[in-house]
C-alpha cells in the first residue's frame, strides 16, 4: 500500500456567518493514496466541494488536520499554501478555467511559469504533456478553437505538467457528452496508474464509477460510506 | 519571458474598446498636464527674460520692488555712491516704463520702454535680425520685435511713429523678444527712455552693477547695502526668483496652472483606475485560477501593473505626439508652451506613477479573491 499523498482527519468547516451559518463538514476524514482514483460522490449541498477546497488548500478548516505528503498545512499563510498547491496539487475544474487569451500550450505552461520555470525545457514539457493527452496538434490553438473535451484535456495537461502528486478534479465530465466524458475519465485513470499520483474526482455522474478504485459517499457534511470498486465492474486500463 | 507579461498584454488588448478608452483617457490627461506645466515653464522663463539677458551681477532697486516691471524709481545719484564701493567696476542706470505708441494713422497702443546705456553696461536688445545695434545711438532710434509690426503699425526698419509726441524711428528689429503681458517692448537709449516715459532725468528704475573680476559678489553687495539708503541690492538670480515668485504665486497665475495640472492628473488617474478595475473584474476568474494553481500574489500584481505600465507607455507616446504639435503651434505666441527634456522626463514619470497608482484599486480587488471560487463559477 502506498503512502497517502493527501489526507484529512476530522475536518470541521462552517460556512456563512451569524444566523445563516451552516456546518458544511462535520468531522470528515479522507485520504488519497498514490496509484488510486477515488470518487467523492454525494448530493448537492452535501459538502463535496467544500471538502475538495480544503483538501486543495484553497480553504482552511475550522478544526481538523490536512496533510499534503505527510506535511501538515495547519497555520500556513496564504503564500505558503499557494506554494504547496503549485508544488503538489493539480486542479481540474468542471468549466475548465482556461485562459482565453493564451494558446493551449501557454495554458499548460502557465502551471510551470507560476513556479518560476520559464526555460525552453518548460515549453517542451508543456508540449510533451499536451502530446500525452492527445493534443500535440492543437498546441497553438486558443481555447475558443477547441471542443469541450479538448479544453478539459488541456486542463488535465495543466494539472499534471508540474508533476503534482494529488490531482483534484471537480466534476470533470460535468460539461461533456458521454463519449468525451469517458475519454476524460480514461485519461484520469491512466494518470492514477502512476503509483506516486492519486486522483480524487468529485462527481454526480454514475457513468464514471467503473473508473474508480474507491468510492466515498458524503451526505450532510459526513462520510456515510466508503467502498472499494468491484473488480468486475472496473474499466480495464491495461 | 514570463507568461505574465503575455497574459497582461493580451488581457489589455483583448477588449479593444476599453483599451482605446483607457489610452484616450491617459492622452487627454497627460496633454492637459503637459499644457499646464509647459505654460508654467514658459511663463517662468518669460517673466525673467530681461533679467536673464542683462550682464549685471547686481541689481540696485527701490525697496519693495516686486518684479522687473515694477514702476518704482530710485535716485540716479545713488550711482555715484555705488561707484565708490570697493569691487564695483561699473554702474549703469536702467529705465523702464509704459508709454503710448502713436501709429502713423493716429491711433495709439501701449508699449513697454526699456532704456539703458547702449555703449556700456545695459540691457540692449538681442536677437537682432534687421538693422544695426549701432544705429540705436541716433536720436529717436528704437528697436522693436518683428512679431509686433502689425500692432505697432510698422513693417520694418526705417519706419516712424511717435511716443509722447516725439518722433521715433525703427532702426533695429529683433526676433522672439516677447512679453507675457502682450505689451510690446521698445528698446532705446536711457535718456530717451526717460523722455518717452516722463521720468525725470535724475531718476532710474534700476542701477545695474558690474563688479571687478577679482571681487566677491556677496562682499560687494554687503558694502553696497551699507553705503546706499532706501534701496535693495540683489543678485541677478535673486531678482529673477523674486520676479518669478511675484508673477507665479503673488498673482495666482502659477497656482492656477498647477491646479489645472493637478486636475489633469486626477482625471487621468480616475479614468485609468476605472478601466483597470473593470478589466480586473472581468478577469477575476482567471486571477482566481492563477491563485488556485499556486501563483504568488506578486505574480498576479505584476500582471496588473504590467497592464498599467503598457497603458502608460502607449498613452504617453500619444500624448507626446500631441504635445509636440502644441509646443510647435505656440512657439511664436505671446506665451509659448515650453517642453524642456527634464519636463518631458518628469511627465513620463508622472504618467507611470498615475497608471501604477490607478492599479491599486484593481490590486486591492485581487487581494480579496477567494481562490475557492474556482469551484463555484
Amino acid at each position: 500500500m502506498t503512502e497517502p499523498v493527501l489526507d484529512a482527519v476530522d475536518i470541521v468547516k462552517f460556512l456563512g456567518h451569524g444566523a445563516s451559518q451552516v456546518q458544511a463538514l462535520k468531522g470528515v476524514s479522507l485520504s488519497l493514496r498514490g496509484g488510486e482514483l477515488v470518487l467523492l460522490m454525494g448530493p448537492s449541498g452535501s459538502g463535496k466541494t467544500t471538502l475538495l477546497s480544503i483538501l486543495g488548500c484553497l480553504m482552511t478548516p475550522a478544526s481538523g488536520i490536512v496533510r499534503i505528503r505527510g506535511q501538515s498545512v495547519a497555520g500556513m499563510d496564504p503564500e505558503a499554501l499557494a506554494k504547496l498547491r503549485r508544488d503538489h496539487i493539480g486542479f481540474i475544474f468542471q468549466s475548465y478555467h482556461l485562459f482565453p487569451t493564451l494558446t493551449a500550450e501557454d495554458n499548460v505552461r502557465l502551471a510551470l511559469d507560476v513556479r518560476g520555470e520559464r526555460s525552453r525545457r518548460a515549453a517542451k514539457a508543456a508540449r510533451d504533456v499536451l502530446a500525452t493527452v492527445g493534443l500535440a496538434h492543437k498546441a497553438k490553438s486558443f481555447p475558443s478553437e477547441l471542443s469541450g473535451g479538448e479544453q478539459q484535456r488541456v486542463a488535465i495537461a495543466r494539472a499534471i505538467v508540474g508533476d503534482a502528486k494529488a490531482i483534484l478534479a471537480d466534476e470533470p465530465t460535468g460539461a461533456l457528452d458521454g463519449k468525451n466524458g469517458q475519454a476524460i475519465m480514461t485519461l484520469l485513470a491512466q494518470i492514477a496508474k502512476d503509483q506516486s499520483r492519486g486522483v480524487l474526482v468529485v462527481t454526480h455522474d454514475p457513468r464514471v464509477i467503473p473508473f474508480a478504485d474507491r468510492i466515498v459517499h458524503i451526505e450532510d457534511g459526513k462520510i456515510v460510506s466508503e467502498e472499494a470498486a468491484v473488480p468486475s465492474q472496473r474499466v480495464s486500463m491495461s | 519571458m514570463s507568461l505574465k507579461f503575455r497574459l497582461a498584454s493580451r488581457n489589455l488588448f483583448h477588449d479593444r474598446l476599453r483599451f482605446v478608452a483607457t489610452i484616450v483617457g491617459i492622452i487627454f490627461s497627460i496633454v492637459l498636464v503637459t499644457v499646464q506645466m509647459g505654460l508654467y515653464v514658459g511663463f517662468r522663463r518669460m517673466v525673467t527674460t530681461m533679467i536673464d539677458h542683462s550682464p549685471a551681477a547686481l541689481w540696485i532697486m527701490p525697496v519693495g520692488t516686486k518684479c522687473f516691471e515694477d514702476p518704482s524709481l530710485l535716485d540716479d545719484r545713488q550711482r555715484f555712491r555705488a561707484l565708490a564701493v570697493n569691487g564695483v567696476a561699473e554702474v549703469a542706470p536702467l529705465v523702464i516704463g509704459y508709454a503710448q505708441w502713436r501709429l502713423p494713422g493716429g491711433t495709439t497702443t501701449p508699449v513697454f520702454v526699456v532704456g539703458s546705456d547702449l555703449q556700456q553696461l545695459g540691457l540692449p536688445p538681442w536677437n537682432v535680425v534687421a538693422g544695426r545695434m549701432d544705429d540705436l545711438s541716433v536720436p529717436g532710434a528704437v528697436a522693436i520685435d518683428g512679431t509686433y509690426f502689425q500692432r505697432l503699425g510698422v513693417s520694418g526698419t526705417g519706419e516712424s511713429a511717435e511716443i509722447r509726441d516725439q518722433k521715433v524711428q525703427v532702426v533695429a528689429v529683433t526676433k522672439g523678444i516677447r512679453s507675457f503681458t502682450t505689451t510690446p517692448y521698445v528698446f532705446t537709449d536711457v535718456d530717451r527712455a526717460r523722455a518717452y516715459t516722463g521720468i525725470s532725468p535724475n531718476k532710474a528704475s534700476y542701477l545695474l552693477v558690474r563688479i571687478s573680476p577679482d571681487a566677491d559678489v556677496n562682499t560687494v553687495r554687503r558694502e553696497l547695502r551699507a553705503s546706499l539708503s532706501d534701496v535693495e541690492v540683489l543678485t541677478a538670480s535673486e531678482f529673477a526668483d523674486r520676479s518669478r515668485s511675484f508673477w507665479l504665486f503673488g498673482t495666482g497665475a502659477g497656482a492656477a496652472l498647477f491646479a489645472g495640472a493637478l486636475l489633469g492628473f486626477i482625471v487621468g488617474t480616475v479614468i485609468v483606475a476605472q478601466t483597470l478595475y473593470s478589466s480586473t473584474k472581468d478577469h477575476l476568474n482567471e486571477f482566481a485560477t492563477l491563485r488556485a494553481i499556486g501563483s504568488t500574489g506578486r505574480y498576479i500584481y505584476t500582471v496588473i501593473i504590467w497592464q498599467a505600465l503598457t497603458s502608460a507607455v502607449i498613452g504617453f507616446c500619444g500624448a507626446g505626439a500631441i504635445g509636440a504639435v502644441v509646443v510647435r503651434m505656440t512657439a511664436e505666441s505671446a506665451l509659448p508652451i515650453v517642453m524642456p527634456p527634464a519636463l518631458t522626463c518628469a511627465l513620463f514619470l508622472l504618467t507611470v506613477v498615475m497608471c501604477v497608482a490607478s492599479a491599486i484599486a484593481a490590486i486591492v480587488q485581487v487581494m480579496r479573491i477567494d481562490p475557492a471560487m474556482v469551484f463555484t463559477r
